[in-house]
């Protein structure tokens, strides 16, 4: 059977995609971020998971404003990375996993998640910058993955609500497939930025670390969160942070703490990573 | 014909983009979205002002971009993301765009995001549990 082995978060910054491909890592800026990624690289070179389900949002590479899902499941053996019209270099074509996601579509659906199927998906720096921050060091990729992009662009917006159910409804379609497979669940993006208006340039500290400790020990909080309310403390960009809660939902209600990282400013934003498993006690 | 009110409408300096900002930018952003592609971006570049009109963008939108008014475009209902493909063609990124839309350097748009994040560390200390090298 397959299995959920961790909840990993990161953000999804073009600029440290940029920053990785000019191999800008040990530079002071970039210093501390960086290395604040090397123990979940160890991890999961230990645990070598076979799927990682990648949450994420798409910021006009894949999706128009033409046609807007709210929850999109890539669906094809092969996503490709390409061009957004300003700058970071294409990364390899990452492999999918395409039995894995019909499955998923089927199990979601029936579970009321209503999902757009994608057997063709383009995936930008959302789903690059994630893969390239957890294995670039592979010559190639060593897991199969599985776009899984949310509306957090043109609104109206999903909740963090609805985002924990989902968690959990891909919890109860991984726990429900034949092969034994390895699966993480990254959630994507956030935490604190604000990019546009006379407000750009939000970065919350306090805003962010409880939302790290809340999403950790008590994702109720999150979940009664109004979208309104984290923009108003977050900014409109750091409204990603929703996209966390997919991850929190797919672990069990009490969860272990394998690494918690956290730096501030990158670019414009809050940077936060967390590696969880569910509790073993 | 109304567009309903938002709780968010309060946000100061904030331009949510919703229905509203979509439907007024969509050309705007369509236009945007075309420079994925660098034939695209090439015949742009030859003759900005024809492609604003080819793809059917207001007066007003128009003048914009070929400004590089950054605030005046958030107005119209560019998105932010779509945005960042226009104002690579003024050579400025996202960060440039934010600290055009505050009226102040990028230098000291930077600085604003240092002085916010300045004590992190004490305070994750304070946190606990978190990683320090």
């Amino acid at each position: 059977m397959a299995k959920i082995i961790g909840g990993l978060t990161t953000s999804h910054i073009p600029a440290v995609g940029n920053a990785m491909a000019n191999r800008l890592e040990q530079e002071p800026y970039w210093k501390r971020f960086f290395d604040g990624y090397e123990p979940v690289k160890q991890w999961l070179d230990e645990v070598k998971p076979d799927l990682a389900i990648i949450v994420y949002n798409d910021h006009g590479l894949n999706f128009f404003l033409d046609k807007v899902s709210t929850f999109a499941l890539g669906c094809a053996d092969r996503y490709q990375n390409a061009d957004e019209g300003w700058g970071i270099p294409a990364s390899a074509d990452v492999p999918g996993d395409a039995q894995f996601s019909w499955h998923l579509a089927e199990s979601l659906i029936r579970q009321e998640f209503d999902i757009t199927t994608c057997q063709e998906m383009l995936v930008d720096h959302g789903f690059m910058v994630p893969m390239n921050l957890f294995w670039r060091q592979y010559e190639q990729w060593p897991v199969k993955a599985i776009p899984l992009a949310v509306n957090t662009v043109q609104h109206p917006l999903t909740s963090a609500a609805r985002c924990y159910k989902l968690g959990k409804a891909i919890r109860n379609a991984v726990d429900s497939y034949p092969e034994d497979m390895k699966v993480v669940v990254i959630g994507t993006g956030g935490l604190s930025h604000q990019l546009q208006g006379e407000r750009a340039g939000i970065i919350d500290v306090d805003f962010d670390l409880r939302c790290i400790d809340k999403i950790i020990n008590e994702p109720q909080w999150m979940v009664e969160l109004s979208n309104d309310y984290i923009m108003e403390k977050a900014g409109t960009e750091g409204i990603e942070v929703i996209m966390w809660m997919v991850m929190r939902g797919a672990l069990a209600d009490r969860v272990d703490v394998l690494h918690k990282h956290y730096h501030a400013p990158i670019s414009n934003t809050g940077a936060g990573v967390l590696l969880l498993t569910d509790a073993r006690s | 014909m109304v567009w309903k009110r938002h709780e968010y409408d309060d946000i100061p300096g904030t331009y949510v983009f919703d229905g509203k900002r979509a439907n007024a930018g969509y050309a705007l952003n369509r236009m945007a979205f075309s420079f994925n592609s660098e034939e695209n971006r090439k015949e742009f570049a030859a003759d900005m002002d024809a492609y604003c009109r080819k793809y059917g963008l207001t007066d007003e939108q128009r003048e914009a971009v070929l400004n590089g008014d950054f605030l005046t475009l958030l107005h119209l209902g560019c998105n932010v993301y779509y945005l960042a493909k226009i104002a690579v063609f003024h050579g400025l990124n996202v960060q440039d765009a934010g600290a055009a839309f505050r009226g102040i350097t990028a230098d000291q748009f930077r600085q604003r995001l240092l002085d916010q994040s300045a004590g992190f560390e004490a305070r994750l200390q304070q946190e606990g549990g978190y990683w320090h090298g």
